[in-house]
């Protein structure tokens, strides 16, 4: 299948494509991996005029810890977070980079990439939330840092202006006795998940739950916080009983759609089950036990 | 060791870009919607790797690109500048097998055969991150290839069996980079 024709540019600075962007509009593209864009051009769902290759910029895709602060560069690839020792500190970003589509996709995809596009069923989004996450964008007016929760704003929609790039997610180090989680289910490697939670729980004295957070993907037009859960886990003991409570605030809260990938029914219980799958193992890495996470699908062992 | 890139801020209708396949190097002018995939097999020649799905989906156009195994279905041609890319036809050494096609053969994996380049590609990045994987290993490392004739069973046995052989030894020697330019 053949994408429509385009014009191509090949920029050696991000301030360089930003003004590129800029400059052509709304009909040019940034190509970052590509493993959505160039599947949906060959679809002709998307004809951009123009792409600007960010391939060749130099000095985007660094993971490094500053001052208790993980910064991922933008052109970062997922195969790159997944073995990243230091991003590997923060299990839950290993959680989601090691489970996102297959081998071949992480080689490509980006983590930059992936929050600009802002797709739905996109990977990172509930992931980073449940983290306090800055983009940090340079744009024709300059550069600036954009708390995560105020960058998506709809399904496909960002805060980013015409012409603006992100350069680096900035993650800060979770507290102590903090552990993170994401599972998600699919229904094979290469495709979207069905369904995914992410959760952040931080114990106090006599194992309580000082603090939560909740985070559902795939089930809404963005990433869907579920603070009625979160809730029903502050100042509790994690108990079978406060887990289900929270569970099943956080079904109604998930607002799925009937798709190709189940019934909205389907997605609303499957989701309930991997709110508490991931709140068991949040709380497990909090204890500092290691637990193994990730994405699964049919045919795992 | 390549070429300064002309600076291509301004635009291009037709990239001109270099790059090595199984060693050897290319010069090439392509038009940007070209897939990397089609250079390969319409370009090159190089018709061992396969389009299945054209999707993303299946796997059988995997190739190595700087040693990670990519779906070239899913890169257009131009990511190709500045690259080492190795296809199944780099695998073997002259007329002697590369030890995971050898294991392929004598387990039965090749089944209907049109998916193995990719599952091959596949095993070769598989085997040099992971010389002795767990069979957990090998079904992630595998999951981004698809078979529709059969099943998976010959073709983790095929695995297994090239990392018993030390398939993964091997697996560094691709690509050198070598020849003339064409």
């Amino acid at each position: 299948m053949y994408p429509g024709a385009f014009r191509y540019y090949r920029p050696s600075t991000l301030e360089e494509a930003s003004s590129i962007l800029a400059e052509l509009g709304e009909d040019a593209r940034a190509l970052a991996g590509g493993q959505s864009l160039i599947p949906l051009m060959k679809l002709r769902l998307s004809a951009p005029s123009a792409l600007v290759d960010l391939n060749y910029i130099p000095d985007l895709n660094h993971i490094k810890r500053h001052n208790g602060t993980l910064q991922i560069g933008a052109m970062a690839r997922h195969a790159d977070i997944e073995n990243s020792a230091e991003a590997g500190k923060i299990p839950v970003l290993h959680d989601c980079a090691a489970g996102i589509a297959d081998v071949q996709v992480r080689n490509r995809g980006t983590i930059g990439g992936s929050v600009a596009e802002a797709d739905p069923s996109g990977d990172w989004a509930a992931v980073l939330l449940t983290l306090d996450t800055e983009v940090h964008a340079i744009g024709p007016n300059g550069a600036r840092a954009i708390a995560l929760a105020d960058f998506f704003l709809d399904a496909y929609t960002t805060a980013l202006g015409p012409g603006e790039l992100v350069r680096e997610i900035r993650v800060k180090a979770p507290a102590k006795r903090t552990g993170g989680a994401c599972v998600a289910f699919k229904r094979c490697a290469p495709v979207y998940a069905s369904a995914s939670a992410s959760a952040s729980i931080t114990l106090g004295d006599g194992d309580t739950c000082t603090d939560a957070r909740i985070l559902m993907g795939c089930v809404g037009l963005m990433a869907i916080r579920a603070t009625a859960g979160e809730e029903a886990l502050r100042g509790q003991q994690l108990t079978p009983k406060s887990i289900q409570a929270a569970a099943e605030a956080a079904m109604a809260a998930a607002d799925p759609q009937s798709d190709m990938r189940g019934s909205a029914d389907y997605k609303r219980v499957l989701v309930g089950a991997l709110v508490k799958r991931a709140i068991g193992i949040a709380t497990r890495r909090a204890r500092g036990e290691h637990v193994e996470a990730s994405h699964e699908y049919v045919g795992r062992i | 060791m390549w070429r300064p890139v002309t600076n291509m801020s301004a635009g291009f209708d037709r990239v001109p870009i270099e790059f090595r396949v199984n060693g050897k190097l290319y010069e090439r002018t392509v038009e940007p919607r070209m897939l990397l995939v089609e250079l390969i097999r319409e370009e090159l020649d190089l018709c061992g790797t396969h389009i299945g799905c054209d999707t993303t989906y299946c796997g059988a156009c995997t190739v190595l690109l700087n040693g990670g195994a990519v779906k070239s279905c899913t890169m257009f041609a131009f990511q190709a500048h500045e690259g080492e890319i190795t296809t199944v036809e780099g695998l073997a050494n002259g007329e002697e097998l590369h030890p995971v096609q050898k294991a392929f053969a004598e387990n039965h994996g090749l089944q209907c055969g049109y998916c193995t380049p990719g599952f091959l590609m596949s095993t070769v990045q598989l085997l040099a991150h992971h010389p002795h994987p767990t069979d957990k290993q090998i079904r992630k490392g595998i999951a981004g290839n698809t078979c529709r004739c059969t099943g998976y069973q010959n073709i983790l046995k095929a695995i297994r069996a090239a990392a018993d052989a030390g398939a993964d030894s091997s697996a560094e020697k691709v690509p050198v980079p070598q020849g003339e330019a064409e």
